[in-house]
C-alpha cells in the first residue's frame, strides 16, 4: 500500500508539519462542507418557525422539540410513503436479480446465437439520455403493447423498467466472465443443467456483485423522482420523494425539512453500512469498461 | 466388410443431426435465460425509442391519431420558452463543467496524497450522492438559499462581511446556485472514479519526473493528467449528457421556471408540454431534438478526442 504518489514519502517526512496542517485543514473543511448542511437540516427541523426566521441564525436549537418530525410523520403519512418506497425497492431488487442475473449468465456462459447482438443493443441504451425516452415510456406504460392494459399506479411500472438496466447486466456479465470455464465444463460433465449450474456454482461465487446490484437497485428506486411522479399519480401509491414534493407547497418549511430528513435516513444508513461494497462496485463498474 | 461399413454413414448422420439438435437446444436454453431481460428492454427501451420518433410526427386529438409532418417541431420551436430553455441548459452545463469537473479532480488528487483519514474523507464526499435529490434540494431551497439574513449562506456571507445574495430570487444568481447544489449532490461519484484512476498510475513515472527536476505542478501536468486522460474525457462526456437533462433542480429550487424564466430547462419544457399542456407529441418532438443535439455533440467530441490520439 506504500505505492508512490504525486508527493514522495521522503518529501512527506521532510514536510511533516505541512502535511499535518493540510490534513487537518482538509478534514475540517470537508466535514463542514459535507456534514454541515446535514447538521443544519437535522437541527433546523428541531427549531420552531420563529427560531428559523431569526437573524443571525442559531447554531444550536434553543429549545429543541421533535414536534416538526411528529407533524411531518402524521401530516404526510410518512409511514405509508416509506412503506411504498420500500416495497418498490424490494421488488426492484428481486426483479433485477432474477432477470438481469439470468441474462448476464446466458450472455457470459451459455452464449446463444445472436447473444452479442443482444448485448450490443442493450449497451446501446446507455447512450440514450433518460429524458428523451420519458414521454414514449410513459405512453407505453399507460397502454402496454399487446396486452392493452395500463400500469399506472401499479408497482410493475417501476419494477419492469428497472430490469432494462444495461449497466447491471454489464457489471454481472463481467463478473461471470471471470469465473473459469473449467468449472462450467465440470458441472456439465457431471450432468448439471444450466439452471442448476447457475444456482449452485455461479451464484454462490457471485455474492459480492449480487450485493452491489441489490444496493444499487434500492438506492436507485429511493432516489428516483420524475418516473414515480409520472407513473404513480394516486396519493396512495406515491414514493416518499414524490410525496414530499406534492405536499411541499402547502406545508410549513420546517415540516418539509423534517420529512426530508426522515426520507433520507434509509439511504444514508444503507450507505454507512455498505459503504465499502458501494464504493468498490462503483469504481470497478466504471473503470475497466 | 460391407456389413461393417454399412451402418457407418447412418451413424454419422445421426451424429450430425443430434449435434444440430443439441446446438438448437443449447441456443433455446440460452435464449430462455435471456427472455425476461430482453422483453423488458424491448418494451421499455427499444420500442419507446422508435415510438418517440414516430410520435413526434403524429398528433393525437380526441383519441384520433394522424400524421402531421413537422407540425410538432414547428410548434415546439415557436414556444416562447424554447430558446430560453436551451440557453439556460447550455449555461448550466457549461458552468457545471467548469465547477463540477475541475473540483472533483483536484479533490481526488488531494485525497490520494493523504496517508490518514482517507476512508473518512471518501465517505464524506460520497454521502450527498446517497441522499434523495428531493430531500437535499429542499435543504438548499429553504435553509441555504433563504434570501433573508436568516439563511445559512447569507449568514456566512454576512459573518465574512461579504454582500448577501437573493439566491433563487435573483435571475443572475439562479444558475450559479443550481450548479452549486447540483455539484454538492453529485461530485462524490466522480471523485471516487478519479481516485481509482489515480491509484493506477505507476509510481516510477512520478519518480522519473522528480529526478528530471519536475515540481509539483509539472508532475500533475505531465504525469497525472496524461495518465488519467481517458477517464477524464469519459467522465466529462458523461457529465455533459447528465447535466443537459437538468430537471429536478429547477423543479424544486425554482418552482420550475424560476424568476423571469431564469431556470427553465429543456427537460422541464418536455415535462411541461407532455404533462401539463396536454401535448405529448410536442414533448416527444423536443425529446428527439434533445437526442440529436446530444448525438451531434458526442460525435464532435469523439472526433476531437480520437484525433488527439494520433
Amino acid at each position: 500500500m506504500s505505492t508512490r504518489t504525486l508527493v514522495s514519502s521522503t518529501q512527506l517526512k521532510k514536510g511533516r508539519a505541512v502535511y499535518w496542517t493540510l490534513l487537518a485543514l482538509v478534514v475540517s473543511v470537508f466535514t463542514l462542507v459535507f456534514i454541515g448542511p446535514l447538521y443544519w437540516m437535522v437541527t433546523g427541523a428541531l427549531k420552531t418557525a420563529q427560531e428559523v426566521a431569526q437573524t443571525p441564525p442559531t447554531l444550536f436549537p434553543q429549545d429543541p422539540r421533535l414536534s416538526n418530525y411528529v407533524d411531518a410523520w402524521m401530516q404526510l403519512d410518512l409511514a405509508k410513503l416509506l412503506f411504498n418506497t420500500f416495497y418498490y425497492a424490494a421488488g426492484a431488487v428481486v426483479f433485477q436479480l432474477v432477470f438481469d442475473t439470468a441474462a448476464a449468465y446466458a450472455l457470459s456462459k451459455l452464449r446463444p446465437a445472436l447473444g452479442n447482438v443482444i448485448l450490443g443493443a442493450m449497451l446501446a441504451t446507455l447512450m440514450i439520455p433518460a429524458m428523451v425516452l420519458i414521454v414514449p415510456q410513459y405512453q407505453t406504460v399507460i397502454n402496454l403493447p399487446v396486452l392493452n392494459i395500463s400500469l399506472l399506479d401499479s408497482p410493475f411500472a417501476i419494477w419492469l423498467p428497472m430490469v432494462a438496466n444495461a449497466f447491471n447486466i454489464f457489471l454481472l456479465k463481467r463478473f461471470f466472465d471471470s469465473i473459469p470455464e473449467e468449472l462450467m465444463q465440470a458441472a456439465f460433465i457431471d450432468g448439471a443443467s444450466p439452471l442448476r449450474t447457475l444456482w449452485s456454482i455461479i451464484l454462490p461465487m457471485s455474492r459480492p456483485i449480487l450485493g452491489v446490484v441489490a444496493i444499487f437497485a434500492v438506492t436507485a428506486v429511493w432516489k428516483d423522482f420524475l418516473w414515480p411522479l409520472l407513473v404513480m399519480p394516486h396519493p396512495d401509491t406515491r414514493t416518499v420523494s414524490v410525496g414530499i414534493y406534492s405536499f411541499a407547497a402547502g406545508t410549513p418549511q420546517n415540516i418539509v425539512i423534517a420529512a426530508s430528513v426522515i426520507a433520507a435516513l434509509p439511504t444514508v444508513i444503507i450507505f454507512l453500512i455498505f459503504q465499502r461494497n458501494i464504493m468498490s462496485g462503483l469504481t470497478t463498474g466504471s473503470l475497466k469498461g | 466388410m460391407a456389413v461393417i461399413t454399412a451402418p457407418a454413414p447412418v451413424k454419422a448422420e445421426a451424429g450430425v443431426s443430434s449435434k444440430t439438435n443439441r446446438k438448437l437446444r443449447d441456443n433455446l436454453t440460452g435464449h430462455a435465460f435471456l427472455i425476461g431481460a430482453v422483453v423488458c428492454f424491448g418494451v421499455f427501451m427499444w420500442f419507446p425509442m422508435i415510438r418517440g420518433i414516430v410520435m413526434s410526427f403524429q398528433r393525437t386529438r380526441r383519441g384520433v391519431t394522424s400524421w402531421v409532418g413537422w407540425d410538432n417541431y414547428l410548434r415546439i420551436v415557436e414556444d416562447p420558452s424554447f430558446w430560453v430553455a436551451w440557453k439556460n441548459t447550455f449555461y448550466f452545463t457549461g458552468l457545471a463543467l467548469v465547477v463540477g469537473f475541475a473540483v472533483p479532480f483536484f479533490v481526488a488528487i488531494l485525497l490520494n496524497e493523504f496517508r490518514h483519514a482517507k476512508g473518512y474523507l471518501r465517505v464524506l464526499v460520497y454521502l450527498p450522492v446517497m441522499l434523495p435529490p428531493a430531500s437535499a434540494l429542499y435543504l438548499f431551497k429553504y435553509y441555504a438559499y433563504d434570501p433573508s439574513e436568516a439563511g445559512l449562506f447569507n449568514a456566512v456571507l454576512k459573518f465574512l462581511h461579504l454582500p448577501t445574495s437573493e439566491w433563487m430570487q435573483s435571475p443572475t444568481m439562479t444558475m450559479p446556485a443550481m450548479v452549486l447544489a447540483s455539484t454538492w449532490m453529485n461530485m462524490g461519484g466522480a471523485v471516487l472514479i478519479y481516485l481509482a484512476a489515480l491509484q493506477g498510475i505507476p509510481g516510477d513515472l512520478y519518480e522519473a519526473a522528480e529526478l528530471d527536476g519536475a515540481g509539483l505542478w509539472k508532475r500533475i501536468w505531465h504525469v497525472t493528467i496524461p495518465q488519467t486522460r481517458l477517464i477524464l474525457a469519459l467522465l466529462a462526456m458523461m457529465q455533459i449528457v447528465a447535466t443537459m437533462q437538468l430537471f429536478i433542480e429547477p423543479l424544486i429550487l425554482a418552482n420550475g421556471a424560476g424568476t423571469q424564466d431564469s431556470a427553465t430547462s429543456v427537460a422541464y419544457l418536455i415535462y411541461q408540454h407532455g404533462f401539463f399542456q396536454n401535448d405529448l407529441n410536442g414533448a416527444a418532438a423536443l425529446g428527439v431534438i434533445m437526442l440529436l443535439v446530444l448525438a451531434a455533440f458526442s460525435a464532435v467530441y469523439l472526433r476531437l478526442s480520437t484525433r488527439d490520439d494520433s
